[in-house]
């Protein structure tokens, strides 16, 4: 059995008095893909957001390789840099180049010297096929583009884990697969990943392991064949065929 | 056969021309009633002799040119600590953990006292308060705390204008930022500043503006600076035209930086639209 990278334990999370997540339980082992689904609102972009401890938790624990990350007070800052998170919007920063995007956390944070920052990001930039775009500005590149600059963003800081909030769904859909690519090849480098997505093909082919996710509850979770195929939750299965008929 | 495209350029350029020539035309008219008019006023001799004494306006420009020299020494040693101490007060006001409360608190009274008191009574208060310690020279010089006063008001101006653009900044940019592991003094520098900075440049220019005219006021405290030189020449001479020399030369100055201040508040809407 393979290491188990991450752990969440009976996560709860409220924005004042609206309950959002209640009770998450989830492991995630080394290399593993898991992929959250469940309709808007279901609590998917918190969940990613409280692993990045981007939100504190109200309830419960998330454990990082080993170290409980949700302890109130501690610096999230050395954790972040190991947990990337990439947004539905891209977020890139607007003023900076695409490799500027990239290097600054790397340069601030990690404080590599000048000449590793660019023959890093340059590997990055190559790698995914954006060799050619380092200097563009973000307003130049197409969203297919910009949304591969900030995984690249955050694939620069060697993160051991990476959390994808929808990174497709703000694209038009002949720009989706180059961006799908990319989730694949980091698959293939045995990534650990957390995708939260509405691509269910996507999820069928790539995901290791998927949850259905209702009302801050996981309600069903379980391999994709399974899953997909033959769901047990019958609102799992409304929410598989309200998404399949679109 | 013309293409639609090249119909409506013609059309809209003639619009266009249609447009200056009423414009011109109108103006003509209003100037030419208030040059036929305004000299029918019965005390329109008296006050032609008194404001507009084109020997007299000759005659003092150049002395109130010399002492515009001061107002711009002035405005030009009073801008850099304006925009660093507007920037720090700005930056105190956006604190929002509890352990900077104290902080917030001290943003929110300095704003709001330097913004609500006239800034004739700060220089006032200032600039007669302090030196009236009995400090030795030259730190009893009015014309160091009138400058000091001048700076802690707009400060103030200026930390609402700043504060105002770093709360334009949309909340994810801070998120995708912190989420990198930048800290909260790194998102702010790298990230959130250089873009508000940025959107709060015509605000900015008007507030140099209303700095520029507002120096002036140090005229009621002591230095000769233009607007005392003019109310120097104005009593000997018994006549007010320095004054409207002063005025002149204001405009020379504002009335560029103005409309520079309104390009750019127009190029940016037509860059966000
Ligand atoms: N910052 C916030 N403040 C208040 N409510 C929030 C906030 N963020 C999310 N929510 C609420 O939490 C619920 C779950 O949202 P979210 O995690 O974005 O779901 P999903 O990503 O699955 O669409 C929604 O009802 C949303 O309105
Ligand atoms: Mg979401």
């Amino acid at each position: 059995m393979a290491l188990t990278k991450l752990q969440l334990i009976d996560v709860h999370k409220s924005f004042g008095d609206i309950p959002v997540l209640q009770g998450i339980d989830l492991s995630v082992a080394e290399g593993e893909m898991v992929c959250l689904i469940g309709s808007s609102g279901s609590g998917k972009s918190t969940l990613l957001r409280c692993i990045n401890l981007l939100e504190p938790i109200d309830n419960g624990q998330i454990v990082y390789n080993s170290q409980e990350i949700s302890e109130p007070g501690l610096n999230p800052q050395p954790i972040r840099q190991k947990i990337g998170l990439v947004f539905q919007s891209f977020n890139l920063f607007p003023h900076m180049s695409a490799l500027e995007n990239v290097t600054l956390a790397p340069r601030r944070v990690l404080r590599q010297p000048k000449e590793q920052l660019f023959n890093n990001a340059t590997e990055l930039f190559t790698k995914f096929g954006l060799e050619d775009r380092m200097n563009h500005y973000p307003d130049q590149l197409s969203g297919g583009q910009q949304q591969r600059v900030a995984i690249i963003r955050a694939l620069a800081m060697n993160p051991q884990i990476m959390l994808f909030d929808e990174v497709t769904s703000a694209l038009d859909p002949e720009l989706i697969e180059e961006v799908l690519d990319v989730l694949r090849q980091l698959k293939r480098q045995g990534m650990t990943m957390i995708l939260a997505t509405h691509e269910i093909g996507f999820a069928r082919e790539a995901a290791d392991t998927v949850c259905m996710l209702d009302q801050g509850r996981i309600i069903e979770k379980a391999a994709p064949d399974k899953l997909f195929s033959n769901p047990e939750e019958p609102r799992t299965r409304e929410f598989l065929s309200s998404v399949l008929k679109n | 056969m013309k293409s639609r495209s090249a119909t409506r350029v013609a059309f809209e350029k003639k619009q266009k021309r249609k447009g200056v020539a009423i414009a011109t035309l109108s103006t003509l008219l209003v100037l030419s009633a208030l040059v036929v008019l305004v000299p029918q006023a019965p005390g329109w001799t008296k006050v032609k002799n008194s404001f507009f004494n084109g020997d007299i306006l000759v005659s003092t420009f150049p002395s109130l040119l010399k002492a515009f020299t001061l107002d711009i020494a002035i405005f030009l040693w009073s801008l850099p600590a304006i925009a660093i101490l507007g920037l720090l007060i700005a930056l105190c006001r956006d604190q929002k953990s509890a352990v900077m409360f104290p902080l917030r608190m001290f943003g929110i009274l300095y704003t709001d006292i330097f913004r609500g008191v006239p800034v004739i009574l700060t220089i006032f208060l200032i600039g007669f308060g302090v030196p009236g310690l009995g400090l030795p020279r030259p730190w009893n010089s009015p014309y160091i705390w009138g400058t000091l006063a001048l700076v802690l008001t707009y400060s103030a101006y200026v930390a609402e204008v700043i504060r105002s653009g770093i709360e334009s900044v949309h909340e994810s940019q801070r998120a995708a930022g912190h989420s990198l592991g930048l800290s909260h003094g790194d998102t702010m520098r790298y990230i959130v500043l250089p873009q508000a900075l940025r959107r709060v440049v015509p605000a900015n220019m008007n507030m140099l503006v209303a700095l520029q005219k507002d120096v002036a006021l140090l005229s009621f405290i002591g230095p000769v600076e233009i607007l005392r030189q003019a109310g120097v020449h104005k009593s000997l001479l018994a006549n007010f035209t320095p004054y409207v020399g002063a005025a002149i030369i204001f405009l020379a100055i504002t009335i560029p930086a103005t409309r520079y201040a309104d390009y750019l508040l127009a190029k940016q809407h037509r860059e966000r639209s």
